[in-house]
């Protein structure tokens, strides 16, 4: 059954205007009745190979045979026997979900009496029969999935290509569609499911893992995750605060990498290092060591070379930040409506001088809205919000001067160098002469900027476009920082050298508002503020809202857990 | 690359197209309902004739020569006369736009033409800032004072010395009506719309919704892909093109001398140019916002200003007639009236004919040279 199918040799892809590659020396096979996942963060370089593999692009450089076609000197043979699923599903919403079948039929040739079965085992398989006159673009995101994938199926497809199939569509949807292309690849097609969601890896049979356009690894993923093997401890009752632990943890040179887990701190360790010696990390008296089941991104976060350890540079530029246990950020009763469809709404909550508050919730939420009017940018339909005890309402350019911000989208100017920018942002936020050079040559330093001064940030990797914009929104130094969704696509190391710098910030006096959709995220945060709807359904320290829906059966809810627990008995209250 | 095409293909786009367009409230008004809007809006809204333009008038000689004259003035049916007590007045009701110009009746007005052989010497102020409406204002004053004349001959017994006497006869437009040539120019103008406004966003909205990707990785060819963007909208067009006419002739009374198949022809050659134009910048921009801004400046914004239908072609300078040549738009204004108001004059048509199938060959041509089956 494992008949290699196809060929990746040596692959480049250079877009035009881009000096960085998409695709560096990629070489690679696929296997009929395997699925491969291409795993890596957003700009890894997966949607660009799958186009590759479906002759959608050509490459700049080296090979590519699918079945021994070319795709570029064979483009019509090669597409009778490609299925292609493109992110959004590639469906005609204002059709229905028989007449995008339809099309697909008519255009891949799939005719008379084959057309009639098939269409009935397709519908049966993704259970969308009930829904055949219903338009494709009044289906949930599921459905769209299997309608798109039964779609990329017509016309026996001896490939099929699914670019983030699971963007969008709820856990449960996502577990069905795994189940259905198992079933797939048992009838010896040979699948590849790009996700930048390392969980899944563990699904796949084999793994392309990507990062900034090269390939990090191929294999079994579980071949990856035994390197880390036996490395992988959880830190058990721990006393005192869990975050200051791990950042004494990560300074040490054997901890390789390290995240809080609960009431846990999980860390893994370089490899032939000698077992962590608890008493120095004055992680308390009950603190114990336990073994645990490596994870796919412990051994992720090796491949790219570790975490970024424990100390934070641009924690170590700033002065401390002077003054007591103040309320420096408070929303009372703010609210903010669109229409009838109140985004924000009552909402209430004080942030003190040095706490890291996050504001949690999924995409949609209200969160960036809250936000958005704290930093002064939305005015309130009702309520208050204040920043170091100005009124946003009357004096928000007073309470500008304080802070900073970073906004959830790329807000750099791409037609401006990383340098211009850097002058710009710095000269807006009143800093001129001596200290703006001072502040853009602190920042370079910190962001590891020095290669890209003078090249335009859309052309940076994700990761360095979020550093940028960091860099920017804190360089005059704000006692407040405001970042919404900093870590939103960037790659797990990326994440962890941002809250290294988030943590860092703080303990020198900085407060910082977050927003995450990340649940893990939330364990770094002093408070917490769970939002749903527009509204806060629960606020507290991550421990109170973990202990907050811990039962018998599950003492040690994660971050998950606990924020489903809550959304549900939240919904129960409010249909009941 | 060969590029052969399949019917079966070509039909199942075709017919997603369709159901598309149908489904499209905003296809359906661009088409439908827009062309009968616009198509009233030239017709009663916009009028080039001038009737009752308003007219100062300064009495300085109250002797009844000067009375006669002024009530000449009073009972011309294009004029609405308002008196003034002197000239600064009248300035100043013309520069806050009050009267579109006034006359002046000197005082020496009857002395001067007592004289023998003398001429009364007579003062109109136009105002110049609307060429135009100048224009009217001369001619009718002009008119109102040949009448005079006339009449004063006359009351005096004489015989009047005209030489010439002319009789203007239009023809084509008997009655001289703004709207018989207007019409069938703002028939070019929607036309223009549907053509180019209309496939401008089709192409980009399969990009932006991630479609094209889906098609492109299927066996669908160029030509499959091309032809299934023009028929529909192809058709659509020459819908909307009959029911402009029929409009025009049933509802606004414009009469209609040519015959159908030559409209039919002419308006498929006008309709491949502006669908082409559309299909380009779709295809090239890949962006609906980007690619109807483009196809509202390159397409409709030089069909109104360069192409005849308003504005005289003659009268612009010399760099902008010639690029008028470059415009279909103009060619189909030419066609459409002629076709209107003279019937099928083969010169004109001809000519106009095959500027147009250049210009369809030429977009079209275009288009597909630009269009990839990969994404780049």
């Amino acid at each position: 059954m494992s008949e290699a199918l196809v060929h990746l040799d040596a692959v480049r892809k250079v877009f035009p205007r881009s000096k960085q590659p998409a695709l560096e020396g990629l070489s690679a096979v696929l296997f009929r009745g395997r699925i491969t996942g291409l795993i890596g963060p957003d700009g890894a370089g997966k949607t660009t190979l799958m186009r590759l593999m479906a002759g959608l692009l050509a490459p700049t450089s080296g090979r590519i045979q699918v079945d021994g076609l070319d795709p570029i000197s064979d483009p019509a043979k090669l597409r009778e026997f490609i299925g292609y699923m493109p992110q959004k599903f590639g469906l005609y919403e204002d059709l229905s979900v028989m007449e995008n079948l339809e099309l697909h039929a008519d255009l891949r040739g799939v005719l008379g009496e084959e057309r009639i079965t098939t269409f009935k085992r397709l519908l049966e398989f993704t259970d969308l029969s009930r829904f055949t006159t219903r338009f494709a673009g009044k289906l949930s995101g599921g459905m769209k999935q299997k309608l798109g994938l039964a779609c990329a199926l017509l016309g026996h497809p001896r490939l099929l290509l699914l670019d983030e199939p699971g963007v969008g569509v709820d856990p449960i949807s996502r577990r069905e569609l795994w189940k259905m292309v198992h079933e797939l690849v048992a009838q010896g097609l040979a699948v590849v499911w790009s996700t930048a969601y390392l969980e899944e890896a563990e699904l796949c049979q084999e793994v392309l893992l990507m990062n900034d356009g090269k390939l990090i690894f191929s294999g079994q993923p579980q071949e990856l995750t035994s390197r880390v093997h036996d490395r992988s401890w959880q830190i058990r009752g721990v006393t005192g605060s869990r975050r200051q632990l791990l950042a004494r943890a990560l300074r040490r040179p054997e901890v390789m990498d390290g995240v809080i887990q609960g009431h846990n701190v999980r860390l893994v360790l370089r490899p032939g290092s000698a077992p962590l010696n608890l008493g120095e990390l004055d992680a308390g008296p009950r603190a114990g060591l336990v073994p645990v089941t490596p994870r796919f991104e412990d051994a992720f976060i090796e491949a790219l070379g570790g975490g970024p350890g424990g100390d934070s540079a641009l924690a170590q530029k700033l002065a401390p930040v002077p003054g007591n246990h103040d309320t420096v950020v408070e929303a009372v009763d703010l609210t903010k409506k669109f229409g009838n469809f109140a985004a924000t709404d009552h909402v209430n909550f004080a942030v003190k001088r040095g706490e890291i508050f996050g504001l949690l919730g999924p995409n949609g939420a209200g969160k960036s809205t809250t936000f958005r009017m704290l930093c002064g940018l939305l005015t309130p339909t009702s309520g208050t919000a204040r920043v170091m005890g100005f009124d946003l309402k009357t004096s928000a350019s007073q309470a500008r001067q304080q802070l900073g911000y970073m906004a959830q989208k790329f807000s750099q100017y791409s037609n401006l160098t990383v340098r211009q920018n850097l002058k710009f942002f710095s000269g807006a936020y009143g800093l001129r002469g001596e200290r703006q050079r001072q502040a853009v040559e602190g920042m370079v330093e910190i962001f590891k900027l020095h290669p890209y001064l003078d090249t335009t940030p859309d052309t940076l990797s994700l990761g360095f476009k979020q550093r940028l914009a960091l860099a920017c929104a804190v360089m005059h130094e704000p006692s407040i920082v405001f970042l919404d969704e900093p870590t939103s696509g960037v790659d797990p190391v990326t994440r962890r050298e941002f809250w290294t710098h988030i943590n860092g910030v703080v303990e020198k006096g900085v407060t910082v508002v977050v927003t995450t959709h990340f649940m893990d995220e939330a364990e770094y945060c002093d408070r917490i503020a769970l939002v749903f709807r527009g509204k806060i359904i629960a606020a507290g320290t991550p421990d109170q809202l973990q202990d907050q829906v811990a039962t018998k059966e599950h003492p040690d809810p994660s971050m998950e857990d606990a924020f489903i627990s809550l959304v549900e008995a939240e919904t129960q209250e409010s249909s009941s | 690359m060969s590029t052969p095409v399949s019917m079966r293909r070509l039909y199942a786009l075709c017919r997603k197209e369709t159901w598309q367009i149908l489904r499209d409230p905003s296809s359906n008004i661009i088409a439908f309902l827009l062309p009968v809007v616009m198509l009233f809006i030239f017709g009663y809204g916009i009028n080039l004739d001038s009737t009752a333009l308003r007219l100062g008038l300064v009495l300085e000689d109250t002797s009844p020569e000067a009375r006669r004259f002024a009530d000449n003035l009073y009972g011309s049916p294009y004029l609405r006369v308002t008196a003034g007590q002197n000239r600064r007045e009248m300035e100043q009701a013309m520069i806050e736009g009050k009267v579109r110009g006034f006359v002046v009746v000197p005082v020496d007005f009857a002395e001067q033409l007592r004289r023998p052989g003398g001429t009364a010497p007579l003062l109109v102020v136009a105002d110049g800032s609307e060429p135009n409406t100048a224009n009217f204002v001369q001619n009718y004053v002009f008119g109102a004072w040949n009448g005079w004349l006339k009449q004063r001959a006359a009351e005096r017994g004489e015989t009047p010395p005209p030489a010439i006497s002319v009789e203007p006869r239009f023809w084509f437009n008997p009655s001289a009506e703004s709207r018989n040539y207007l019409i069938p120019g703002s028939i070019t103008i929607i036309m223009t719309v549907i053509g180019a406004l209309l496939t401008s966003l089709v192409i980009a909205r399969e990009w932006e919704r991630g479609t094209m990707e889906a098609l492109l990785a299927s066996p669908v060819t160029r030509a499959e892909l091309l032809l299934s963007k023009l028929l529909p909208y192809y058709a659509l067009g020459i819908l909307s093109l009959f029911m402009c006419v029929g409009v025009a002739v049933v509802l606004l009374r414009v009469p209609f001398r040519g015959s159908l198949l030559v409209l039919w022809v002419v308006g498929s050659l006008f309709l491949g140019s502006g669908l082409g134009l559309g299909l380009l910048l779709s295809t090239v921009l890949r962006n609906q916002f980007n690619a109807a801004q483009a196809a509202l400046n390159a397409a409709f914004l030089p069909a109104l200003m360069l192409s005849g239908f308003i504005y005289e072609i003659r009268s612009m300078p010399e760099v902008i007639q010639a690029f008028t040549y470059l415009i279909p738009a103009r060619y189909f204004v030419t066609a459409m009236q002629t076709i209107f108001q003279a019937g099928s004059v083969w010169p004109v048509l001809l000519r106009s004919g095959l500027f147009l199938l250049a210009a369809a060959l030429f977009f079209v041509g275009l288009t597909a040279l630009k269009t990839r089956r990969r994404l780049e």
